[in-house]
């Protein structure tokens, strides 16, 4: 029994182990700014825990397997411990736990601590039940007052963000249904939701920041590759949870500006 | 000891005060039991469909037809909901802590039977209203386990959220009443109810466990009452505790001024020293089958016990961690990450003691045995999930995503039934005085642990690749599509550790009426319910009162007459 044992742990280790180092499912490619220094953090944690996770089973199956019952006729060893061992062990830990803790640390300070830097592209993100909105401020620099009493979803657009004509500066804002943004400079986020908790996750950048009703969020990131890049919703919202998703498009920066001046002539 | 004399109530004779409102705290700790065991099963019944309708959405099933993205949500919820509290903090704590821990500290019964049998009725109460929220218009909430507002608070975010969600709050406050209770009895049967002898540290660590637990459940239940009643005066009062001004598909709600972070601060203050009232009791089981099994003392008891508290200490002051990614603060993620990093200390010298004990021990490989070695497996690859969730940097690309649920499953999901199973195979004799099958038990136990496993370690893989929680369909997403092999894998893996535990229930239903006569201490152990009868007389032990002359895991002691010492046997060893 304890050979079955040992074979089934270091079996299920092994197997475990394999896909992760094979990078079988990996996280998906990266193209943002962040990318490097979070999956970095992510490759010495997942070092770390795979020595000990793997440590941990090839020794108990080893363990079950060299002190069973049958391999000896003589009783137990009688301990009731080793202080020392308890004290080497504790301090081993937590020197390992907290200082993987304070290698992490800069890279949450870099993506959280700071405002978006001056001359980011500024965009608000808006999601209600079940979509995205895109909202960009308009020759202006400015976005309009939005009032809840006018929001409209059914009439999409901006009227589903409920911008409020009489406000000289929402009459330039653009309002998108897919996330058009330049390579290589900041985008400032500015998150919001109208009804309930959302998320708003986009995989390749490292981005995941929760859109809270009553809350705007200031957030950033920074696009360093073109292409389209799929954004998901990742918190509970509702029974459309699992459709809430849109496109963030990256483009040279040429593009984006002719791309934002035809919309931003549509509103002429 | 005054306390105890005036606990010595006769045995009652009519069926429904032995049987149905019966005082007799083994009673009340089977009802426990049977309840958790109804509800496991409806948890598991939920979570099969849900895998079936991951992998096969438009296949229509027998009663059911094709499932609906609302109907999804409705056993997301209520699989969480379910196992949580009525299995996960009922069958550990209610079930086997009832049953077993007056016995081992040499009490006649709790120090409250009264409260005890309010608790587990008002528990019972809670289970069939909780339950009653698949039967209503709308049918069980959409929310999640976690019931994040506004979504919760909203009688108009979606089907489910109106008669259902009140059901689903209601239900959590009732059992949130029935868990201060029973907790109050726990910590008082604890503390005054100790038979001559019994100092704390002479106590099993289960008992340690359960006394831990009962603690962490004082402080945290009362917390997620208040926030349930909070909650339904949102819903149904017009308050607006967690409600901002909003709107639902273009109309107002008629709240404002609510902050919908409020509710997961008070949701995850519970929530978080939740997880350990769910685990420590597995943990006390564990270290109590690995040494009756491996013919050692515990290795390193006062770590352990130390450990324990610590884990308990420090599960208050890490909450935060569940809210990340919720625009709460940045700057306090450094607080609760260090905090949660360093729980994994004394979760680490528990794992390291674990291993001490089986080292140079005789091992026997009895059922319990199994599933103690299952435990630390399990333990071990859940726990080291852990610092990776415990990064906010690293939760950037995984909080919310399947590798979340792949980390809680494995350590307080799966670890944790592992422990109530190892406990279940340990006590049964004990509880119905016959043995349990010992090849049916062998099969169960292999195929559930490779079978769980191979459930949720792809899990992990799932949430790297960024596959989204709680999603009802994986269709709408391009970058999900290549996951949908794993994710079949996986759903076949659940259907096979599902009939497994068909296996365990014939097992224990058959094994209840037709297994071989048990003896008083068929497991040769050490501790004070071995030295009852099989199964244990109305008030304990007979009218005697145990008198403990030994630490609780002695065995193989140098120059004893057998291998184990008894607690009651005179003092084999100097005290140490």
């Amino acid at each position: 029994m304890g050979l079955v044992i040992l074979c089934v742990i270091w079996l299920i280790t092994l197997a475990s182990t394999y896909f992760f180092v094979a990078k079988t499912w990996w996280l998906p490619a990266g193209a943002s700014a962040a990318t490097a220094a979070i999956d970095h953090q992510f490759a010495v944690t997942f070092v770390l825990m795979g020595i000990i996770f793997v440590a941990a089973q090839l020794g108990l199956g080893l363990f079950v397997w060299r002190y069973r019952g049958e391999a000896s006729s003589t009783r137990a060893d009688y301990s009731h411990g080793n202080f020392k061992l308890e004290i080497i062990w504790t301090t081993l830990t937590a020197i390992l736990f907290v200082g993987l803790n304070l290698l992490g640390s800069p890279i949450w300070a870099a993506e959280r601590f700071r405002p978006a830097e001056n001359g980011a592209t500024r965009v608000e993100v808006t999601g209600m039940q079940f979509a995205w909105y895109f909202r960009y401020p308009g020759p202006d620099g400015k976005f309009g007052i939005a009032r809840p009493e006018l929001e409209d979803p059914s009439a999409g657009g901006e009227a589903a963000l409920g911008l409020d004509p009489a406000d000289p500066a929402s009459k330039d804002d653009v309002v998108t249904g897919i996330m058009e943004v330049p390579v290589g400079r900041e985008v400032e986020v500015i998150l919001r939701a109208h009804d309930v908790i959302h998320s708003f996750f986009v995989p390749a950048m490292r981005f995941k920041q929760d859109a809270v009703p009553g809350l705007a969020i200031h957030m950033h990131f920074t696009p360093t590759e073109t292409g389209n890049f799929e954004i998901a919703c990742a918190e509970l919202c509702g029974l459309g949870h699992y459709k809430m998703h849109g496109m963030l498009k990256v483009v040279s920066q040429d593009e984006f500006d002719k791309w934002l001046a035809a919309r931003e002539a549509e509103k002429q | 000891m005054v306390a105890q004399e005036s606990h010595q109530h006769a045995a009652p004779q009519g069926f429904i005060r032995k049987y149905v409102f019966s005082l007799d705290h083994k009673v009340i700790g089977l009802q426990y039991y049977f309840l958790a065991l109804t509800a496991v099963f409806v948890g598991m019944f939920l979570s099969l469909l849900m895998r079936i309708h991951l992998v096969w959405p438009a296949a229509a099933l027998p009663l059911l037809g094709v499932i609906k993205p609302e109907t999804y949500l409705s056993l997301v919820t209520m699989h969480g909901t379910i196992m949580v509290f009525f299995v996960l903090t009922t069958a550990p704590q209610g079930g086997f802590g009832n049953y077993f821990l007056p016995i081992q500290i040499g009490a006649p019964d709790m120090a409250f039977p009264v409260l005890n049998m309010l608790s587990f009725w008002t528990t019972f109460v809670a289970y069939v209203v909780m339950l009653a929220a698949f039967f209503v218009v709308g049918g069980a909430p959409l929310h999640g386990w976690t019931g994040y507002a506004p979504m919760s608070a909203l009688q108009s975010s979606g089907p489910g959220e109106g008669l259902g969600a009140d059901l689903w709050i209601t239900s959590i406050a009732i059992f949130c009443i029935a868990s201060l209770m029973g907790a109050l009895n726990f910590i008082t049967t604890t503390l005054d109810m100790r038979a001559k002898g019994m100092s704390m540290f002479r106590m099993p660590l289960t008992c340690w466990s359960w006394f831990i637990t009962a603690i962490l459940g004082l402080l945290a239940f009362g917390v997620l009452l208040s926030a349930g009643i909070l909650l339904l005066m949102d819903r149904n009062l017009g308050t607006s505790f967690f409600l901002p001004l909003g709107t639902i598909n273009g109309q107002l709600t008629g709240h404002k001024g609510g902050s919908p972070l409020l509710w997961q601060h008070l949701f995850w203050f519970f929530g978080h020293p939740e997880v350990y009232i769910a685990i420590l009791p597995g943990m006390g089981v564990a270290s109590q089958v690995l040494s009756t099994f491996s013919r050692k003392p515990i290795f390193g008891y006062k770590a352990m016990v130390y450990a324990m508290l610590s884990i308990g200490l420090l599960g208050f002051m890490v909450w935060g961690h569940h809210m990340f990614m919720s625009g709460m603060s940045p700057y306090s993620a450094f607080a609760f990450s260090v905090m949660t990093m360093a729980i994994g200390v004394p979760s680490a010298i528990k794992t390291f003691n674990w291993l001490g004990t089986l080292h140079k021990g005789r091992i026997r490989f009895h059922s319990p045995m199994l599933f103690a070695i299952g435990f630390v497996s399990l333990f071990v690859s859940g726990g080291l999930s852990g610092p990776f969730l415990a990064q906010p940097a690293l939760d950037i690309p995984l909080h919310d995503t399947a590798f979340v649920p792949a980390h809680f499953h494995l350590i307080m999901g799966v670890a944790a039934i592992f422990g109530i199973f190892a406990a279940t195979y340990y006590w049964f004799p004990k509880m119905f005085g016959r043995m349990m099958n010992e090849r049916l038990a062998r099969i169960h136990f292999f195929l559930t642990l490779i079978g769980t496993y191979c459930v949720f370690m792809p899990m992990h893989y799932l949430g790297l690749a960024g596959q989204p929680r709680r999603y009802s369909q994986l269709t709408e997403l391009a970058y999900l599509h290549p996951l949908m092999g794993l994710n079949t894998f996986m759903t076949y893996a659940a259907i096979v550790t599902a009939a497994a535990q068909l296996i365990f229930l014939f097992n224990l239903l058959w094994s209840m009426f037709k297994g071989p006569k048990a003896s008083d201490n068929p497991w040769e152990a050490t501790t004070l319910e071995w030295t009852t009868a099989t199964p244990p007389p109305h008030d304990n032990f007979a009218g005697r009162t145990p008198v403990v002359n030994n630490g609780p895991y002695e065995y193989s002691v140098p120059g004893a007459p057998r291998d184990y010492v008894m607690q009651t046997d005179p003092a084999a060893v100097a005290a140490h």
